[in-house]
């Protein structure tokens, strides 16, 4: 197996903030906490794009980097993880990551940033696997039930797809030459069939003077 | 009176000298950092608990056909 990713396909999200409601629920991600968004570009334009953003689990990731007290790891299933136990909330990972990817909670009234929390693949941390003590801390360990992440299993237009990057990319790679592009991609023949699409033998032949 | 104030000095003394030595039994406070090294805790493989109980090809596998669901093209046919 490669490693872990996700992949949102722009072209198909509809900015529902399934995904992320589906994060939030599933991990018991506290209040202010965001391990998942939706970002738009060019919103209320028409060719507007949706993508959802979270952690994207680098390969060469800058948050473990920088962290001065190197708490990240990386799971040999190329996920990027972190114990809260050493973490100091110094807000080093925020700034190293392009995604915005760490979070921190309010943790007093008066702003102070707890330890920092981002999305862990539903792959839980450095627990015992399905602990309470786990997903207290992490959320829960998906990838120990032999599940994907929540956000990518809800995803309700399977924009966003995740798991092994091989089988995701082929999958993509098929819906890509599938659909075709530019105005391939939208309309009338897209959404009720093509003329090219291969006719089943089975069916019957359709009536005539019947409605189209 | 001088040997009860000698024992008193013994104690007094006894007891300063293990309490000097309690502090060299300290525990140290700050983790031993090593440079750009994971120094968290050891976290165990996904499939090392039930229900796969260490099998990792089951495991693999089970991802697998899981991530197929992802391809409505597989799912429905195409």
């Amino acid at each position: 197996m490669a490693r872990m990713k996700f992949l949102c396909d722009a072209e198909r999200c509809i900015e529902c903030n399934g995904c992320v409601t589906a994060c939030k629920q599933e991990n018991d991600v506290p209040w202010g906490v965001n391990r998942r968004r939706v970002v738009t570009i060019n919103d209320g334009v028409p060719g507007e794009r949706s993508i959802s953003v979270a952690c994207m689990h680098c390969s060469d990731a800058p948050c473990m980097a920088v962290c001065p007290v190197d708490c990240f790891y990386r799971s040999e299933e190329g996920v990027v993880l972190h114990d809260k136990d050493l973490c100091i909330g110094c807000g080093y990972c925020f700034y190293a990551c392009p995604f915005g990817a760490p979070q921190f909670p309010q943790a007093g009234a008066f702003g102070v940033r707890g330890k920092m929390d981002k999305c862990t693949f539903c792959a839980g941390g450095p627990e015992k696997d399905n602990s309470e003590a786990e997903f207290k801390k992490y959320g829960r360990n998906r990838l120990a039930e032999g599940k994907l992440p929540a956000c990518a299993e809800m995803c309700s237009t399977k924009a966003l797809l995740g798991g092994d990057g091989d089988t995701i990319a082929e999958i993509y790679r098929q819906r890509a030459t599938t659909r075709g592009k530019g105005s391939e991609v939208w309309g009338w023949s897209t959404a009720y069939g093509r003329p090219e699409a291969p006719k089943s033998p089975a069916a019957p032949a359709a009536a005539p003077g019947g409605k189209s | 009176m001088i040997s009860k104030l000698m024992r008193i000095v013994a104690v007094a003394s006894g007891a300063m000298a293990a309490l000097m030595l309690a502090g060299c039994g300290e525990r140290p406070q700050v983790i031993d950092y090593k440079q750009g090294k994971y120094q968290g805790k050891p976290d165990e493989p996904p499939y090392a608990a039930a229900p796969f109980n260490g099998n990792k090809d089951m495991w693999e596998r089970d991802i697998r056909n899981r991530t197929q669901n992802q391809n409505e093209y597989r799912r429905i046919g195409s």
